[in-house]
């Protein structure tokens, strides 16, 4: 016998002074290996008006590929200092960013491997149950080319919607990133392709 | 399929969780996807998901009134329940995170315009990480019923915004505790986005005198069940 799993509601959108920690955009805080990287972008609705009272959550392997969740048995270097994880709000105009090291790549299902990649809960007002999706980099299109995730959408337009673009590399103090921009289209041309998880 | 792949989480319940399609309440119609999702079978990446430590998520805050120096204004309550899967089974060592209005039905939120005073000892935000046997307690102040603009006149049912993470990515889920007897639960749209009647009734807390403190706060029980997996693991 089952029992009934918790619905979901809406965050709303007074939840910032609740939820913001804004050290949580930058996941290298406490040290993490590999290479630094930045990814910024929007998020715009259905008129493609910028959604100023949304979030998004990331969850990342470490630059070995590796999950820092004990479910993760590979053979690979944990990294004590890498969480994997971030929260990241939009500003007034719409816009993200956050700080993280390149992910390695990690096993699929069977023999399958998948491409380096930024599973993305994304979470505002309007949004009655957070929407899943993705982020790949520009950078590995062979890998992306053989993702088991990205192989699951048809239609060549819809796949690329989760393929960050490169973008101006960001200097942050001395040290400049490799940057990716990474915009959400809610709803209507250039719709962001959504997983059911 | 390989011995060594995870085991998935168990698909969504029918009726269970809200369309995201749901004009009634109006901030979805430009927000919706049009186009269906994809069906994504799990990975690692699913079945995966973030741990908290004092590290990474900072100190418990499981009282609300004592966060100023002043006592928030308003009625007194517990609020305590427990994490569990759909079998049944205790989620420890996973972060619940609390935010709300004030007694007067006010968020401490620059965005928020409503004409009711704000509490200057009320911030409104709790987080705590749950105990072995998925336990979690709060102690806060019945949040105010408060006006939104979804329709004329429209009012939200009193509710607590709660945020659990779960053992996985795939487990996550950010909803609202609402409260018995609330005349406004019969029409309120957010409420009634959950299209089961018996998984909307979920999300109403229970009154419980066995969490009451004498002279001091009124208890409501409320149990949060996150998603189980989809078959059992195989022992050893
Ligand atoms: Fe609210």
């Amino acid at each position: 016998m089952k029992l009934p799993v918790t619905g979901s509601q809406t965050v709303g959108p007074f939840y910032h002074y609740a939820l913001d920690r804004p050290e949580w955009s930058d996941l290298t805080r406490h040290g993490a290996r590999g290479e630094k990287i930045r990814i910024e972008g929007r998020i715009l609705d259905g008129e493609r008006k910028p959604c100023i009272d949304a979030f998004l959550e990331v969850w990342q392997a470490n630059a070995a590929g590796r999950y820092a969740h004990p479910e993760d048995r590979q053979n690979k270097k944990p990294d004590p200092k890498f969480i994997g994880f971030g929260r990241v709000f939009t500003d007034a105009k719409g816009r993200y960013a956050f700080t993280t090291v390149r992910p390695g790549p990690v096993p699929g299902r069977g023999n399958a491997m998948q491409a380096p990649h930024i599973a993305v809960n994304l979470f505002g007002r309007g949004l009655l149950k957070h929407l899943a999706t993705r982020i790949y980099f520009p950078d590995c299109a062979e890998a992306n080319e053989a993702d088991p995730v990205l192989g699951l959408i048809d239609d060549p337009k819809q796949r690329a919607t989760l393929v960050a673009q490169p973008a101006k590399p960001t200097r942050l103090g001395r040290a400049i990133l490799p940057t990716f921009r990474f915009d959400v289209i809610l709803q209507g041309e250039g719709e962001t392709a959504f997983l059911e998880i | 399929m390989s011995g060594r792949d995870p085991i998935p989480y168990a698909p969504e319940q029918p009726g269970a969780q809200p369309p995201n399609d749901y004009p009634a309440y109006k901030s979805t119609i430009n927000r919706h996807p049009l186009r269906a999702p994809i069906r994504v079978p799990h990975t690692l990446t699913e079945v995966t998901g973030p741990s908290f430590t004092r590290r990474w998520h900072g100190k418990n805050l499981a009282d609300l009134t004592l966060q100023h120096k002043g006592e928030p204004l308003g009625e007194r309550i517990v609020i305590a329940g427990r994490v569990l899967d759909e079998d049944g089974r205790p989620v420890p060592d996973t972060l619940v995170e609390l935010w709300q209005a004030n007694a007067a039905g006010r968020y401490a939120h620059e965005r928020d315009r409503h004409d009711a005073p704000l509490d200057r000892n009320f911030t409104g935000f709790g987080q705590v990480v749950t105990d072995k046997q998925g336990g979690w307690r709060f102690v806060s102040i019945k949040p105010g019923h408060y006006p939104w603009r979804n329709t004329h006149n429209a009012w939200r049912a009193q509710h607590l915004h709660f945020s659990i993470f779960g053992p996985a990515f795939a487990t996550r889920i950010v909803t609202q505790m609402y409260f018995p007897g609330d005349p406004l639960l019969a029409t309120d749209p957010i409420y009634h986005s959950i299209p089961d009647a018996t998984a909307r009734e979920r999300l109403v807390a229970a009154y419980d005198p066995t969490l009451s403190e004498p002279e001091w706060a009124l208890g409501f029980r409320w149990d949060i069940v996150l998603r189980g997996r989809a078959a059992t693991p195989a022992e050893g």
